[in-house]
């Protein structure tokens, strides 16, 4: 057992922090939020505070990084170094080249990339407070203020994990079930077609309880689908009566 | 632009080969090339493990040192994971920093080895809080002809269980001695990866194929069969379905894998 692990995870039908299995942390979208940007999106999703910002299409540097059939999409998903218990150094490290990799590789699958030759379209993540779940909560981020610049997509992509806690499978494990837990399941989806454009997995799961936390997953992400496009009707809303 | 054109081409020529059943290896799509893990391949390492997975050679090696435990782990041993792409395996692979495709991949490998509990951590514990073996696992791609994860998994977990411990003495490893004793190993993680590439669906991807597919996915599974790991790559999607199937045949081509690992 490791320092500071809960002795249950579950009390009475309840998780620790007073959610159901398959309820989501309180999720708030707002796009719009940063002058700047083309496009930009707040998240709050628990304790998980997270800006994305979207530059682009625009020129491309270093020219050598220009492909000719379309805009090359870049994603940089970064934790300020006062967004956890223990300060993070500043700058990339391991966790966060993946963490960037695998969100690029979700966003191409809905942007329109050709129709954009020549050009970069920069997508920043920024983590400011984290509760487990950044990666998740980065990519909803994202895609939103994708969307905001106006870049066509096919979609939004909302993200949402699942995973095992004290031999549940649960919804959006936050930061003591995700330190103490026995799997994390994040998923991120295409909406309209179902189809599944992130994913990855630590931890132990059966077979069985893969498929249920991966069912899981997936409701998820359309409660944060809902929530997204939401948030952009709202900021449409405000632009037209301004 | 040229390169970008060629891709294209060669998609197309993998694809419709696909399209009559057919892979550019002459391959069944759920058939691994041929697969031959030998031990103790280096002198140098504590354990050591030489993949060949069709064309794609890896060497694993993998050194023991003591040193501080972990704050939050004081009564276990550390595990690292480090992968290194060099130029001398591939064309496409340069030098300078590890890149974000090395970085995955030393991760993606990590997360089935640690997940799966196989190293008994606890057990590399010299004195709590002070002293604890810390385990580095390198993996070293020596020729590149695609799928990195399934062959550097299976070289990491061979050379693991090929471990021996080196001698300690007033808290300082003799490297010259070696013991009887070896690591503790309690499992045998694999990982199988498949892609898509179109509509189709393959079990470990060659250069070739790996070089235009859509989407790739990893599983990484421990002896019972539980899943320990995953990670999906590529810019294509898969649907659910896909995804289930391929956790549930993968299973049995861990199995594969783990009887090719001596001893």
């Amino acid at each position: 057992m490791k320092a500071g692990e809960p002795e249950e995870f579950i009390v009475d039908g309840r998780r620790l922090d007073g959610r159901r299995m398959d309820e989501l942390r309180p999720l708030k979208i707002e796009a719009g939020v940063l002058k700047r940007a083309d496009g930009s999106a707040y998240v709050e999703w628990g304790g998980n505070k997270v800006l994305a910002a979207c530059y682009g299409p625009k020129e491309i540097h270093p020219r050598h990084e220009a492909n000719p059939k379309r805009a090359v999409l870049r994603t940089y998903y970064s934790m300020a170094p006062f967004s956890v218990y223990e300060r993070k150094r500043p700058g990339p490290d391991r966790r966060s080249m993946e963490i960037s990799k695998v969100t690029r590789q979700a966003l191409e699958s809905v942007v329109f990339t050709h129709l954009y030759p020549m050009t970069a379209i920069d997508v920043f993540i920024e983590i400011l407070q984290a509760q487990a779940g950044t990666r998740c909560a980065g990519i909803t981020a994202a895609s939103v203020a994708l969307a905001d610049a106006g870049i066509p997509m096919r979609d939004l992509v909302p993200a949402c994990a699942a995973g095992k806690v004290g031999g549940h499978i649960v919804l959006d494990l936050f930061d003591v079930e995700d330190n103490y837990g026995e799997a994390d399941l994040p998923v991120a989806i295409v909406p309209r077609t179902g189809e599944i454009c992130l994913m990855q997995m630590d931890g132990n799961l059966t077979q069985e309880e893969f498929e249920q936390a991966f069912e899981l997953a997936i409701k998820g992400c359309m409660q944060v689908y809902e929530k997204q496009k939401e948030a952009l009707r709202k900021a449409y809303e405000k632009r037209s009566e301004e | 632009m040229n390169q970008d054109i060629i891709a294209d081409i060669r998609k197309d020529h993998v694809e419709r080969l696909l399209d009559e059943g057919r892979r550019v290896d002459g391959r069944g799509f759920d058939e691994y090339r041929k697969v031959s893990v030998e031990v103790g391949v280096n002198e140098r390492a504590e354990g050591s493990a030489l993949v060949t997975l069709g064309r794609t050679r890896v060497m694993v090696g993998v050194k023991l040192a003591v040193g501080m435990p972990f704050p939050d782990m004081p009564d276990s041993g550390v595990l690292t994971t480090n992968a290194e792409l060099i130029p001398l395996a591939s064309p496409t692979f340069e030098r300078g920093p590890p890149d974000e495709d090395t970085v995955e991949l030393a991760r993606v490998v990590d997360r089935a080895i640690r997940e799966s509990g196989c190293i008994e951590l606890e057990k590399l514990c010299i004195e709590e809080g002070e002293l604890v073996w810390i385990v580095f696992i390198d993996l070293h791609p020596l020729d590149y002809d695609g799928n990195l994860f399934d062959a550097c998994t299976l070289g990491a977990i061979a050379a693991l269980k090929n471990t021996y411990m080196p001698k300690l003495e007033d808290g300082k490893v003799d490297y010259k001695t070696r013991t009887e004793e070896k690591l503790p190993v309690r499992d045998t993680p694999v990982e199988v990866t498949y892609c898509k590439i179109g509509r189709h669906i393959l079990l470990d991807p060659c250069l070739e194929e790996e070089e235009v597919l859509d989407a790739r996915l990893t599983v990484g599974y421990n002896e019972k069969g539980e899943i320990v790991a995953m990670q999906k790559g590529g810019s294509g999607t898969f649907t659910r379905e896909e995804i289930v199937d391929i956790v549930r045949k993968g299973r049995e081509k861990a199995e594969f894998l783990r009887q090719h690992i001596p001893g």
